[in-house]
Protein backbone atom coordinates (compact mmCIF):
# COMPACT_ATOMS: atom_id res chain seq x y z
CA UNK A 1 0.00 0.00 0.00
CA UNK A 2 2.62 2.36 0.99
CA UNK A 3 4.76 1.38 -1.59
CA UNK A 4 2.09 2.24 -4.08
CA UNK A 5 1.51 5.47 -3.02
CA UNK A 6 5.17 6.49 -3.11
CA UNK A 7 5.57 5.04 -6.21
CA UNK A 8 2.71 7.19 -7.27
CA UNK A 9 4.18 10.70 -5.68
CA UNK A 10 7.42 10.23 -7.83
CA UNK A 11 5.84 9.89 -10.52
CA UNK A 12 3.30 12.88 -9.67
CA UNK A 13 6.44 15.00 -9.41
CA UNK A 14 8.26 14.08 -12.25
CA UNK A 15 5.56 15.16 -14.45
CA UNK A 16 5.77 18.48 -12.84
CA UNK A 17 9.15 18.67 -13.18
CA UNK A 18 8.09 18.22 -17.01
CA UNK A 19 5.89 20.45 -16.53
CA UNK A 20 8.18 22.94 -15.30
CA UNK A 21 10.37 22.42 -17.90
CA UNK A 22 8.70 23.24 -20.43
CA UNK A 23 6.49 26.17 -18.88
CA UNK A 24 10.14 27.59 -18.82
CA UNK A 25 10.84 26.72 -21.98
CA UNK A 26 7.56 29.00 -22.93
CA UNK A 27 8.61 32.07 -21.06
CA UNK A 28 12.27 31.65 -22.32
CA UNK A 29 12.08 34.32 -25.10
CA UNK A 30 10.64 37.15 -23.03
CA UNK A 31 12.91 36.36 -20.08
CA UNK A 32 15.96 36.39 -22.79
CA UNK A 33 14.40 39.43 -23.90
CA UNK A 34 13.94 41.11 -20.56
CA UNK A 35 17.94 40.28 -19.81
CA UNK A 36 19.47 41.40 -22.98
CA UNK A 37 17.50 44.61 -23.89
CA UNK A 38 16.44 45.86 -20.85
CA UNK A 39 18.36 44.55 -17.80
CA UNK A 40 21.81 44.67 -18.97
CA UNK A 41 21.35 48.14 -20.99
CA UNK A 42 20.41 49.31 -17.74
CA UNK A 43 23.64 48.48 -15.93
CA UNK A 44 25.39 49.24 -18.77
CA UNK A 45 24.20 52.71 -19.02
CA UNK A 46 25.22 52.98 -15.45
CA UNK A 47 28.84 52.07 -16.54
CA UNK A 48 28.75 54.85 -19.13
CA UNK A 49 27.37 57.41 -17.31
CA UNK A 50 30.80 56.99 -14.78
CA UNK A 51 32.81 58.05 -18.16
CA UNK A 52 33.25 60.88 -20.80
CA UNK A 53 33.23 58.28 -23.65
CA UNK A 54 32.40 59.46 -27.36
CA UNK A 55 31.56 55.96 -28.69
CA UNK A 56 35.09 55.73 -29.97
CA UNK A 57 37.50 52.37 -29.74
CA UNK A 58 35.27 50.17 -28.63
CA UNK A 59 34.76 49.25 -24.47
CA UNK A 60 38.52 49.87 -24.08
CA UNK A 61 38.20 53.07 -24.90
CA UNK A 62 35.34 53.44 -22.57
CA UNK A 63 37.32 52.15 -19.93
CA UNK A 64 39.90 54.45 -20.59
CA UNK A 65 37.65 57.15 -20.13
CA UNK A 66 36.73 56.18 -16.59
CA UNK A 67 36.03 59.69 -14.44
CA UNK A 68 33.95 58.64 -11.82
CA UNK A 69 31.12 60.64 -10.75
CA UNK A 70 32.52 63.94 -12.80
CA UNK A 71 29.11 63.67 -15.19
CA UNK A 72 26.85 63.81 -12.38
CA UNK A 73 28.83 67.04 -10.88
CA UNK A 74 28.51 68.51 -13.79
CA UNK A 75 24.77 68.29 -14.34
CA UNK A 76 24.07 70.07 -11.28
CA UNK A 77 25.75 73.31 -12.62
CA UNK A 78 24.76 72.61 -15.96
CA UNK A 79 21.80 74.99 -17.52
CA UNK A 80 20.10 72.76 -19.89
CA UNK A 81 19.53 70.52 -18.02
CA UNK A 82 17.95 72.55 -15.16
CA UNK A 83 15.52 74.30 -17.73
CA UNK A 84 14.68 70.99 -19.62
CA UNK A 85 14.02 69.33 -16.51
CA UNK A 86 11.51 72.41 -15.23
CA UNK A 87 10.03 72.40 -18.82
CA UNK A 88 9.09 68.77 -18.59
CA UNK A 89 7.29 69.54 -14.95
CA UNK A 90 6.01 72.18 -16.28
CA UNK A 91 4.49 70.01 -19.09
CA UNK A 92 3.09 67.76 -16.81
CA UNK A 93 0.19 70.12 -15.63
CA UNK A 94 -1.36 69.05 -18.63
CA UNK A 95 -1.88 65.66 -16.77
CA UNK A 96 -4.55 67.01 -14.32
CA UNK A 97 -6.33 69.19 -17.29
CA UNK A 98 -6.80 65.99 -19.43
CA UNK A 99 -7.54 64.11 -16.27
CA UNK A 100 -10.55 66.97 -15.38
CA UNK A 101 -11.99 67.06 -18.67
CA UNK A 102 -11.72 63.55 -19.37
CA UNK A 103 -14.03 62.85 -16.32
CA UNK A 104 -16.35 65.45 -17.55
CA UNK A 105 -16.78 64.13 -21.02
CA UNK A 106 -17.04 60.57 -19.97
CA UNK A 107 -19.56 61.44 -17.02
CA UNK A 108 -21.85 63.33 -20.34
CA UNK A 109 -21.52 60.51 -21.94
CA UNK A 110 -22.44 57.92 -19.12
CA UNK A 111 -26.14 59.72 -19.23
CA UNK A 112 -29.13 58.77 -22.04
CA UNK A 113 -27.99 60.56 -25.09
CA UNK A 114 -27.79 59.04 -28.63
CA UNK A 115 -24.93 58.88 -30.45
CA UNK A 116 -22.35 58.23 -27.76
CA UNK A 117 -20.43 55.79 -30.01
CA UNK A 118 -19.44 57.94 -32.46
CA UNK A 119 -18.40 60.71 -29.89
CA UNK A 120 -16.05 58.34 -27.84
CA UNK A 121 -14.74 57.30 -31.46
CA UNK A 122 -14.54 61.00 -32.68
CA UNK A 123 -12.72 61.82 -28.98
CA UNK A 124 -10.70 58.47 -29.23
CA UNK A 125 -9.15 59.42 -33.57
CA UNK A 126 -6.18 61.96 -32.35
CA UNK A 127 -4.80 59.07 -29.95
CA UNK A 128 -4.67 56.43 -32.67
CA UNK A 129 -2.88 59.12 -35.30
CA UNK A 130 0.45 59.02 -35.49
CA UNK A 131 1.97 61.60 -33.12
CA UNK A 132 4.97 62.60 -36.38
CA UNK A 133 1.62 63.39 -38.62
CA UNK A 134 -0.36 65.04 -35.73
CA UNK A 135 2.34 67.43 -34.64
CA UNK A 136 3.31 68.12 -38.16
CA UNK A 137 -0.02 69.10 -38.22
CA UNK A 138 -0.33 71.06 -35.43
CA UNK A 139 2.61 73.06 -35.77
CA UNK A 140 1.45 74.22 -39.38
CA UNK A 141 -2.42 74.91 -36.94
CA UNK A 142 -0.02 77.33 -34.69
CA UNK A 143 1.83 78.50 -37.87
CA UNK A 144 2.22 82.32 -36.94
CA UNK A 145 1.11 83.26 -40.40
CA UNK A 146 -1.23 81.17 -42.19
CA UNK A 147 -2.12 78.91 -39.61
CA UNK A 148 -5.77 77.91 -38.81
CA UNK A 149 -5.38 78.81 -35.16
CA UNK A 150 -4.45 82.81 -35.87
CA UNK A 151 -6.59 82.51 -39.30
CA UNK A 152 -9.59 82.13 -37.02
CA UNK A 153 -8.16 84.75 -34.97
CA UNK A 154 -7.96 87.04 -37.26
CA UNK A 155 -11.44 85.99 -38.68
CA UNK A 156 -13.40 86.45 -35.34
CA UNK A 157 -11.62 89.70 -34.32
CA UNK A 158 -9.56 90.96 -36.88
CA UNK A 159 -6.74 90.86 -35.18
CA UNK A 160 -3.71 89.02 -35.94
CA UNK A 161 -3.18 85.96 -33.10
CA UNK A 162 0.05 85.61 -31.08
CA UNK A 163 3.14 83.99 -31.82
CA UNK A 164 1.98 80.34 -30.78
CA UNK A 165 5.45 78.87 -31.21
CA UNK A 166 7.57 81.86 -31.32
CA UNK A 167 7.62 82.93 -27.98
CA UNK A 168 9.57 81.27 -25.16
CA UNK A 169 6.07 80.93 -22.72
CA UNK A 170 3.48 81.00 -25.22
CA UNK A 171 5.48 77.61 -27.03
CA UNK A 172 4.68 75.85 -23.32
CA UNK A 173 1.24 76.81 -23.30
CA UNK A 174 0.65 75.52 -27.09
CA UNK A 175 2.58 72.02 -26.08
CA UNK A 176 0.40 71.63 -23.72
CA UNK A 177 -3.06 72.23 -25.38
CA UNK A 178 -1.88 69.24 -28.22
CA UNK A 179 -0.58 67.16 -25.47
CA UNK A 180 -4.04 67.24 -23.84
CA UNK A 181 -5.79 67.05 -27.41
CA UNK A 182 -3.66 64.25 -28.22
CA UNK A 183 -4.38 61.98 -24.79
CA UNK A 184 -7.77 63.43 -24.29
CA UNK A 185 -9.27 59.48 -25.66
CA UNK A 186 -7.51 57.65 -23.55
CA UNK A 187 -8.83 59.67 -20.38
CA UNK A 188 -12.68 59.83 -21.62
CA UNK A 189 -12.37 56.07 -22.23
CA UNK A 190 -10.86 54.43 -19.27
CA UNK A 191 -13.30 56.88 -17.34
CA UNK A 192 -16.34 56.16 -18.89
CA UNK A 193 -15.21 52.26 -18.29
CA UNK A 194 -14.85 53.15 -14.95
CA UNK A 195 -18.43 54.86 -14.46
CA UNK A 196 -19.89 52.44 -16.16
CA UNK A 197 -18.81 49.86 -13.72
CA UNK A 198 -20.32 51.48 -10.88
CA UNK A 199 -23.34 49.87 -9.50
CA UNK A 200 -26.45 52.17 -10.12
CA UNK A 201 -27.85 50.77 -7.13
CA UNK A 202 -25.09 52.88 -4.80
CA UNK A 203 -26.47 55.57 -6.70
CA UNK A 204 -30.14 54.67 -6.39
CA UNK A 205 -29.39 54.28 -2.14
CA UNK A 206 -27.67 57.59 -2.30
CA UNK A 207 -30.76 59.03 -3.58
CA UNK A 208 -33.09 57.75 -1.13
CA UNK A 209 -30.54 59.20 1.62
CA UNK A 210 -31.74 62.73 -0.20
CA UNK A 211 -27.60 63.32 -1.06
CA UNK A 212 -27.83 66.08 -3.95
CA UNK A 213 -25.41 65.72 -7.17
CA UNK A 214 -22.90 66.87 -6.07
CA UNK A 215 -22.80 64.46 -2.65
CA UNK A 216 -23.03 61.76 -5.16
CA UNK A 217 -20.21 62.85 -7.09
CA UNK A 218 -17.66 63.40 -3.98
CA UNK A 219 -19.23 60.18 -2.09
CA UNK A 220 -19.35 57.61 -4.52
CA UNK A 221 -18.09 58.45 -8.15
CA UNK A 222 -14.65 60.25 -7.13
CA UNK A 223 -13.84 57.59 -4.80
CA UNK A 224 -14.83 54.47 -7.00
CA UNK A 225 -13.07 55.45 -9.82
CA UNK A 226 -9.86 56.66 -7.44
CA UNK A 227 -8.14 53.31 -9.29
CA UNK A 228 -9.16 54.64 -13.05
CA UNK A 229 -7.45 58.01 -11.75
CA UNK A 230 -4.67 56.32 -10.16
CA UNK A 231 -3.85 54.23 -13.24
CA UNK A 232 -3.83 56.98 -15.54
CA UNK A 233 -1.70 59.65 -13.28
CA UNK A 234 0.60 56.56 -13.05
CA UNK A 235 1.03 56.53 -16.64
CA UNK A 236 0.98 59.88 -17.56
CA UNK A 237 3.76 60.22 -15.83
CA UNK A 238 5.84 57.95 -16.24
CA UNK A 239 5.03 58.88 -20.21
CA UNK A 240 4.86 62.41 -19.48
CA UNK A 241 8.76 62.35 -18.48
CA UNK A 242 9.46 60.92 -21.73
CA UNK A 243 7.97 63.73 -24.08
CA UNK A 244 10.33 64.19 -26.98
CA UNK A 245 8.80 63.86 -30.43
CA UNK A 246 6.35 66.58 -30.36
CA UNK A 247 8.98 68.67 -29.43
CA UNK A 248 11.42 67.35 -32.04
CA UNK A 249 9.07 67.80 -34.67
CA UNK A 250 7.06 70.81 -33.85
CA UNK A 251 10.56 73.06 -33.13
CA UNK A 252 13.35 74.00 -34.79
CA UNK A 253 16.08 72.89 -32.14
CA UNK A 254 14.32 72.62 -29.06
CA UNK A 255 12.46 76.30 -30.02
CA UNK A 256 13.85 79.94 -29.19
CA UNK A 257 16.08 79.94 -26.32
CA UNK A 258 15.59 76.00 -25.97
CA UNK A 259 12.27 77.14 -24.63
CA UNK A 260 10.41 74.35 -25.94
CA UNK A 261 13.13 71.05 -25.19
CA UNK A 262 12.31 68.30 -22.40
CA UNK A 263 15.02 66.48 -20.66
CA UNK A 264 14.41 63.74 -23.03
CA UNK A 265 15.27 65.69 -25.92
CA UNK A 266 18.59 66.90 -24.11
CA UNK A 267 19.59 63.67 -23.45
CA UNK A 268 19.10 62.44 -26.97
CA UNK A 269 20.88 65.94 -28.76
CA UNK A 270 23.79 65.17 -26.23
CA UNK A 271 23.44 61.48 -27.51
CA UNK A 272 23.35 61.23 -31.18
CA UNK A 273 24.03 64.97 -32.06
CA UNK A 274 27.23 65.60 -30.08
CA UNK A 275 28.12 61.75 -29.09
CA UNK A 276 28.86 62.41 -25.37
CA UNK A 277 27.76 58.96 -24.70
CA UNK A 278 28.79 59.39 -21.01
CA UNK A 279 27.40 62.33 -20.39
CA UNK A 280 23.72 61.39 -22.42
CA UNK A 281 23.74 58.15 -19.61
CA UNK A 282 24.26 60.56 -16.52
CA UNK A 283 20.70 62.26 -17.99
CA UNK A 284 19.51 58.72 -18.22
CA UNK A 285 20.10 57.64 -15.43
CA UNK A 286 18.88 60.49 -13.33
CA UNK A 287 15.90 60.64 -15.49
CA UNK A 288 15.16 56.82 -14.87
CA UNK A 289 15.73 57.85 -10.91
CA UNK A 290 13.09 60.59 -11.27
CA UNK A 291 11.08 58.57 -12.81
CA UNK A 292 11.13 55.15 -10.15
CA UNK A 293 10.68 57.88 -7.55
CA UNK A 294 7.59 59.20 -8.74
CA UNK A 295 6.26 55.75 -9.44
CA UNK A 296 7.41 54.77 -5.90
CA UNK A 297 5.93 57.73 -4.01
CA UNK A 298 2.73 57.49 -6.14
CA UNK A 299 2.17 53.57 -4.92
CA UNK A 300 2.96 54.94 -1.04
CA UNK A 301 0.56 57.22 -1.40
CA UNK A 302 -2.08 55.04 -3.09
CA UNK A 303 -3.39 53.67 -0.06
CA UNK A 304 -4.33 57.12 1.35
CA UNK A 305 -6.35 57.54 -1.61
CA UNK A 306 -7.79 54.80 -3.70
CA UNK A 307 -10.58 52.94 -3.03
CA UNK A 308 -11.90 49.35 -4.18
CA UNK A 309 -15.08 48.08 -5.16
CA UNK A 310 -15.23 44.82 -2.88
CA UNK B 1 -53.26 60.55 -0.77
CA UNK B 2 -52.10 63.48 -1.02
CA UNK B 3 -48.25 62.56 -0.84
CA UNK B 4 -48.46 59.91 -3.16
CA UNK B 5 -49.15 62.38 -5.90
CA UNK B 6 -46.62 64.73 -5.51
CA UNK B 7 -43.98 62.22 -5.54
CA UNK B 8 -45.30 61.12 -8.99
CA UNK B 9 -45.49 64.74 -10.04
CA UNK B 10 -41.93 65.19 -8.73
CA UNK B 11 -40.40 62.26 -10.37
CA UNK B 12 -42.46 63.63 -13.91
CA UNK B 13 -40.26 66.87 -13.46
CA UNK B 14 -36.85 65.37 -12.69
CA UNK B 15 -37.32 63.45 -16.08
CA UNK B 16 -38.63 66.69 -18.02
CA UNK B 17 -35.43 68.22 -16.44
CA UNK B 18 -33.07 65.60 -17.22
CA UNK B 19 -34.15 65.59 -20.69
CA UNK B 20 -33.07 69.24 -20.65
CA UNK B 21 -30.18 68.67 -19.20
CA UNK B 22 -29.19 65.34 -21.39
CA UNK B 23 -30.19 67.61 -24.72
CA UNK B 24 -27.79 70.58 -23.58
CA UNK B 25 -25.16 67.81 -22.66
CA UNK B 26 -25.59 66.31 -26.10
CA UNK B 27 -24.95 69.52 -27.77
CA UNK B 28 -21.83 70.39 -25.60
CA UNK B 29 -20.22 67.06 -26.04
CA UNK B 30 -20.78 67.17 -29.83
CA UNK B 31 -19.72 70.92 -30.33
CA UNK B 32 -16.12 69.57 -28.43
CA UNK B 33 -16.26 66.65 -30.93
CA UNK B 34 -16.09 68.52 -33.44
CA UNK B 35 -13.38 70.96 -32.30
CA UNK B 36 -11.19 67.51 -31.59
CA UNK B 37 -11.39 66.26 -35.07
CA UNK B 38 -11.41 69.78 -36.73
CA UNK B 39 -7.81 69.82 -36.88
CA UNK B 40 -7.73 66.27 -38.89
CA UNK B 41 -10.26 67.28 -41.38
CA UNK B 42 -8.17 70.83 -42.03
CA UNK B 43 -5.61 68.33 -42.42
CA UNK B 44 -7.56 66.38 -45.29
CA UNK B 45 -8.72 69.42 -46.48
CA UNK B 46 -5.28 71.46 -46.98
CA UNK B 47 -3.94 68.28 -48.57
CA UNK B 48 -6.20 69.42 -51.39
CA UNK B 49 -5.84 73.06 -51.62
CA UNK B 50 -3.58 75.04 -54.02
CA UNK B 51 -0.44 76.72 -52.53
CA UNK B 52 -1.91 80.28 -52.84
CA UNK B 53 -5.37 79.02 -51.16
CA UNK B 54 -3.10 78.08 -48.10
CA UNK B 55 -1.07 80.76 -48.17
CA UNK B 56 -4.11 83.24 -48.49
CA UNK B 57 -4.17 83.73 -44.81
CA UNK B 58 -7.67 83.68 -45.29
CA UNK B 59 -10.18 81.49 -43.46
CA UNK B 60 -11.34 78.67 -45.89
CA UNK B 61 -12.08 74.96 -45.51
CA UNK B 62 -13.17 73.89 -49.37
CA UNK B 63 -10.47 73.93 -51.44
CA UNK B 64 -11.12 76.09 -54.76
CA UNK B 65 -10.24 74.29 -56.76
CA UNK B 66 -9.90 70.91 -55.85
CA UNK B 67 -6.34 69.72 -56.46
CA UNK B 68 -5.50 66.18 -56.27
CA UNK B 69 -1.88 66.14 -57.44
CA UNK B 70 -0.40 65.99 -54.39
CA UNK B 71 -0.89 62.45 -53.45
CA UNK B 72 0.72 60.99 -56.90
CA UNK B 73 3.69 63.66 -56.08
CA UNK B 74 4.22 61.94 -52.75
CA UNK B 75 4.10 58.52 -53.90
CA UNK B 76 6.24 59.44 -56.25
CA UNK B 77 8.94 60.67 -54.19
CA UNK B 78 11.28 57.59 -53.58
CA UNK B 79 11.51 58.00 -50.11
CA UNK B 80 7.83 57.96 -49.66
CA UNK B 81 7.24 53.87 -50.63
CA UNK B 82 10.62 52.78 -49.50
CA UNK B 83 9.56 54.49 -46.44
CA UNK B 84 6.17 52.03 -46.23
CA UNK B 85 8.08 49.28 -47.78
CA UNK B 86 10.29 49.09 -44.80
CA UNK B 87 8.24 49.83 -42.13
CA UNK B 88 5.75 46.62 -43.77
CA UNK B 89 9.55 44.53 -42.89
CA UNK B 90 9.60 44.86 -39.70
CA UNK B 91 5.78 44.47 -39.16
CA UNK B 92 5.54 41.35 -40.33
CA UNK B 93 8.34 39.29 -38.63
CA UNK B 94 7.47 41.33 -35.43
CA UNK B 95 4.05 40.30 -35.37
CA UNK B 96 4.72 36.31 -36.54
CA UNK B 97 7.10 35.74 -34.56
CA UNK B 98 6.49 38.50 -31.28
CA UNK B 99 3.18 37.64 -31.52
CA UNK B 100 3.43 33.52 -31.35
CA UNK B 101 6.24 33.85 -28.36
CA UNK B 102 4.23 36.44 -26.64
CA UNK B 103 0.73 33.77 -26.53
CA UNK B 104 3.21 30.69 -25.69
CA UNK B 105 4.72 33.02 -22.66
CA UNK B 106 0.88 33.80 -22.02
CA UNK B 107 -0.17 30.41 -22.02
CA UNK B 108 2.45 29.22 -19.45
CA UNK B 109 2.04 32.37 -17.09
CA UNK B 110 -2.01 31.63 -16.83
CA UNK B 111 -1.69 27.74 -16.73
CA UNK B 112 1.58 25.82 -16.45
CA UNK B 113 3.12 25.63 -12.87
CA UNK B 114 6.35 26.47 -12.27
CA UNK B 115 8.94 27.95 -9.42
CA UNK B 116 9.75 31.74 -9.73
CA UNK B 117 6.73 31.91 -12.12
CA UNK B 118 5.55 35.09 -10.30
CA UNK B 119 9.07 36.58 -9.77
CA UNK B 120 9.31 36.22 -13.54
CA UNK B 121 5.97 37.87 -14.99
CA UNK B 122 6.38 40.97 -11.98
CA UNK B 123 10.03 41.47 -13.56
CA UNK B 124 8.40 41.58 -16.74
CA UNK B 125 5.76 43.88 -15.51
CA UNK B 126 7.68 45.90 -14.26
CA UNK B 127 9.66 46.60 -17.45
CA UNK B 128 6.53 48.71 -18.85
CA UNK B 129 7.72 51.28 -15.85
CA UNK B 130 11.59 51.12 -17.97
CA UNK B 131 12.03 54.51 -20.00
CA UNK B 132 13.20 53.70 -23.48
CA UNK B 133 14.91 57.20 -23.05
CA UNK B 134 17.39 55.04 -20.28
CA UNK B 135 18.35 52.17 -22.37
CA UNK B 136 18.07 53.57 -26.30
CA UNK B 137 22.05 55.24 -25.98
CA UNK B 138 23.36 51.13 -24.58
CA UNK B 139 21.08 49.89 -27.19
CA UNK B 140 22.61 51.89 -29.96
CA UNK B 141 25.86 50.67 -28.70
CA UNK B 142 25.02 46.92 -28.96
CA UNK B 143 23.60 47.61 -32.52
CA UNK B 144 26.09 49.37 -33.67
CA UNK B 145 28.57 46.99 -32.74
CA UNK B 146 26.96 44.55 -34.31
CA UNK B 147 26.81 46.34 -37.14
CA UNK B 148 23.13 46.38 -37.52
CA UNK B 149 22.24 49.97 -37.92
CA UNK B 150 22.32 49.78 -41.50
CA UNK B 151 19.65 47.46 -41.30
CA UNK B 152 16.55 46.91 -40.08
CA UNK B 153 17.22 44.32 -37.38
CA UNK B 154 17.67 46.77 -34.25
CA UNK B 155 13.87 47.23 -34.76
CA UNK B 156 12.95 43.84 -35.69
CA UNK B 157 14.90 41.36 -33.29
CA UNK B 158 14.27 42.36 -29.32
CA UNK B 159 11.04 42.85 -30.33
CA UNK B 160 10.53 39.02 -31.65
CA UNK B 161 11.59 38.36 -27.93
CA UNK B 162 8.00 39.20 -27.48
CA UNK B 163 6.18 42.09 -26.01
CA UNK B 164 5.07 42.35 -22.47
CA UNK B 165 1.67 44.00 -22.64
CA UNK B 166 0.69 41.49 -24.81
CA UNK B 167 1.78 38.31 -22.45
CA UNK B 168 -0.31 40.68 -19.79
CA UNK B 169 -3.51 40.76 -21.71
CA UNK B 170 -3.60 37.11 -22.82
CA UNK B 171 -2.79 35.76 -19.49
CA UNK B 172 -5.79 37.99 -18.28
CA UNK B 173 -8.06 36.52 -21.10
CA UNK B 174 -6.75 33.03 -20.48
CA UNK B 175 -7.31 33.19 -16.91
CA UNK B 176 -11.09 32.96 -17.59
CA UNK B 177 -10.72 29.73 -19.25
CA UNK B 178 -11.28 26.77 -16.84
CA UNK B 179 -8.19 24.84 -15.32
CA UNK B 180 -10.05 21.57 -15.78
CA UNK B 181 -8.98 21.61 -19.85
CA UNK B 182 -5.16 21.60 -18.97
CA UNK B 183 -5.75 18.66 -16.80
CA UNK B 184 -7.67 16.69 -19.29
CA UNK B 185 -5.00 17.42 -21.55
CA UNK B 186 -2.51 16.54 -19.44
CA UNK B 187 -4.73 13.25 -18.84
CA UNK B 188 -4.78 12.62 -22.24
CA UNK B 189 -1.43 12.26 -22.74
CA UNK B 190 -1.20 15.75 -24.91
CA UNK B 191 2.42 17.50 -25.00
CA UNK B 192 2.22 20.83 -23.98
CA UNK B 193 3.09 22.37 -27.03
CA UNK B 194 0.66 20.97 -28.55
CA UNK B 195 -1.85 21.32 -25.97
CA UNK B 196 -1.06 25.14 -26.78
CA UNK B 197 -1.34 25.11 -30.26
CA UNK B 198 -4.73 22.71 -30.33
CA UNK B 199 -6.39 23.82 -27.21
CA UNK B 200 -5.39 27.13 -25.92
CA UNK B 201 -4.18 28.89 -29.10
CA UNK B 202 -7.61 29.09 -30.65
CA UNK B 203 -9.42 30.21 -27.76
CA UNK B 204 -7.75 33.27 -27.12
CA UNK B 205 -7.23 33.94 -31.23
CA UNK B 206 -9.39 36.39 -31.02
CA UNK B 207 -7.68 38.43 -27.52
CA UNK B 208 -4.66 37.49 -29.94
CA UNK B 209 -5.99 39.57 -32.68
CA UNK B 210 -7.10 42.58 -30.99
CA UNK B 211 -3.37 42.57 -29.71
CA UNK B 212 -1.21 42.26 -32.89
CA UNK B 213 -3.85 44.95 -33.85
CA UNK B 214 -2.51 47.49 -31.25
CA UNK B 215 1.25 45.96 -31.87
CA UNK B 216 0.68 47.08 -35.74
CA UNK B 217 -0.14 50.30 -34.74
CA UNK B 218 2.26 50.78 -32.60
CA UNK B 219 5.16 49.95 -34.55
CA UNK B 220 3.78 51.78 -37.58
CA UNK B 221 3.68 54.81 -35.31
CA UNK B 222 7.22 54.48 -33.86
CA UNK B 223 9.24 57.68 -34.43
CA UNK B 224 12.10 57.81 -31.49
CA UNK B 225 13.41 54.29 -31.78
CA UNK B 226 13.89 54.47 -35.47
CA UNK B 227 15.20 57.73 -35.67
CA UNK B 228 17.89 56.60 -33.42
CA UNK B 229 18.74 53.06 -34.33
CA UNK B 230 18.09 53.66 -38.67
CA UNK B 231 21.23 55.51 -39.74
CA UNK B 232 21.23 55.13 -42.98
CA UNK B 233 18.24 56.90 -45.11
CA UNK B 234 17.48 53.71 -47.53
CA UNK B 235 16.52 52.21 -44.24
CA UNK B 236 14.11 54.61 -43.18
CA UNK B 237 10.64 53.99 -41.70
CA UNK B 238 7.62 55.84 -42.53
CA UNK B 239 7.09 58.18 -39.61
CA UNK B 240 11.11 59.16 -40.22
CA UNK B 241 10.66 60.14 -43.97
CA UNK B 242 7.71 62.27 -43.33
CA UNK B 243 9.43 63.85 -40.60
CA UNK B 244 12.14 64.95 -42.95
CA UNK B 245 9.53 65.82 -45.41
CA UNK B 246 8.33 68.07 -42.81
CA UNK B 247 10.99 69.74 -42.09
CA UNK B 248 12.37 70.26 -46.08
CA UNK B 249 9.01 71.45 -47.42
CA UNK B 250 7.93 73.28 -44.72
CA UNK B 251 10.89 76.18 -45.91
CA UNK B 252 9.59 75.61 -48.87
CA UNK B 253 5.58 76.30 -47.75
CA UNK B 254 4.65 73.53 -49.89
CA UNK B 255 2.00 72.66 -46.73
CA UNK B 256 -0.12 70.56 -49.24
CA UNK B 257 2.34 67.76 -49.81
CA UNK B 258 3.46 67.76 -46.08
CA UNK B 259 -0.30 66.83 -45.28
CA UNK B 260 -0.59 64.83 -47.99
CA UNK B 261 2.32 62.78 -46.83
CA UNK B 262 0.60 62.88 -43.11
CA UNK B 263 -2.56 62.14 -44.24
CA UNK B 264 -1.19 58.58 -45.95
CA UNK B 265 1.00 57.93 -42.78
CA UNK B 266 -2.18 57.84 -40.77
CA UNK B 267 -4.78 56.06 -43.03
CA UNK B 268 -3.47 52.80 -42.16
CA UNK B 269 -4.22 53.37 -38.28
CA UNK B 270 -7.26 54.73 -38.66
CA UNK B 271 -9.07 52.24 -40.86
CA UNK B 272 -8.01 49.46 -38.61
CA UNK B 273 -9.01 51.13 -35.54
CA UNK B 274 -12.67 52.08 -37.42
CA UNK B 275 -13.08 48.13 -38.17
CA UNK B 276 -12.07 47.03 -34.97
CA UNK B 277 -13.03 50.35 -32.82
CA UNK B 278 -15.28 47.81 -30.38
CA UNK B 279 -12.44 45.42 -29.05
CA UNK B 280 -9.49 47.84 -29.07
CA UNK B 281 -11.66 50.32 -26.84
CA UNK B 282 -12.45 47.26 -24.58
CA UNK B 283 -8.71 45.97 -24.60
CA UNK B 284 -7.37 49.60 -23.44
CA UNK B 285 -10.85 50.10 -21.16
CA UNK B 286 -9.93 47.03 -19.09
CA UNK B 287 -6.27 48.58 -19.02
CA UNK B 288 -7.42 50.70 -16.61
CA UNK B 289 -9.77 48.97 -14.38
CA UNK B 290 -7.61 45.82 -14.02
Amino acid sequence: MGRVKSKKKVKLSAMSKREEKWALLFVAAPTLGFLLFMAWPIVFAFLTSLTTWNGAKGFEGMLNRFCGFDNYIKLLTDKKFWQTLTTTVIYLIGIPIGMILGLLFAMGMNRKIPGVRVLRTMYYVPVISSLVAVSILWAWVYNYDYGLLNVIIKALTGKHGPNWLGDENLIKVSMIIFMVWKGLGTSIILYLAGLQNIPRSYYEAAMVDGANGWQRFKNITLPLLSPVTFYILITSMIGGFQVFVEVQVMTTNGGIGYSAATIVYYLYEKAFESFQLGYASAIAIILAIIIFVITFINFKMQDKWVKTIE
Amino acid sequence: MAGKDKDILSSAVVSKKEKIENGIIFVLLSLCAIIMVFPLIYMVMTSFMTKNQILSGQLSLIPDPWVFGKYSEVLKKGNFISGIINTIKIEIPVLLIGGFTSSLAAFSFAKLKFRGKNAIFMGLLATIMIPFAVIMIPQYVMFTRLKWTDSLLPLIVPACFGNVSMIFFLRQNLSSVPNDLMDAAKLDGCGYFRTFCQIFFPLMKGAVGTQLTLWFMAIWNDYLAPVIFLRSEKTWTLQVVIRSFNAYYAIQSDYALIMAASVIAMIPTIVLFFCFQRVIIESVAISGIK
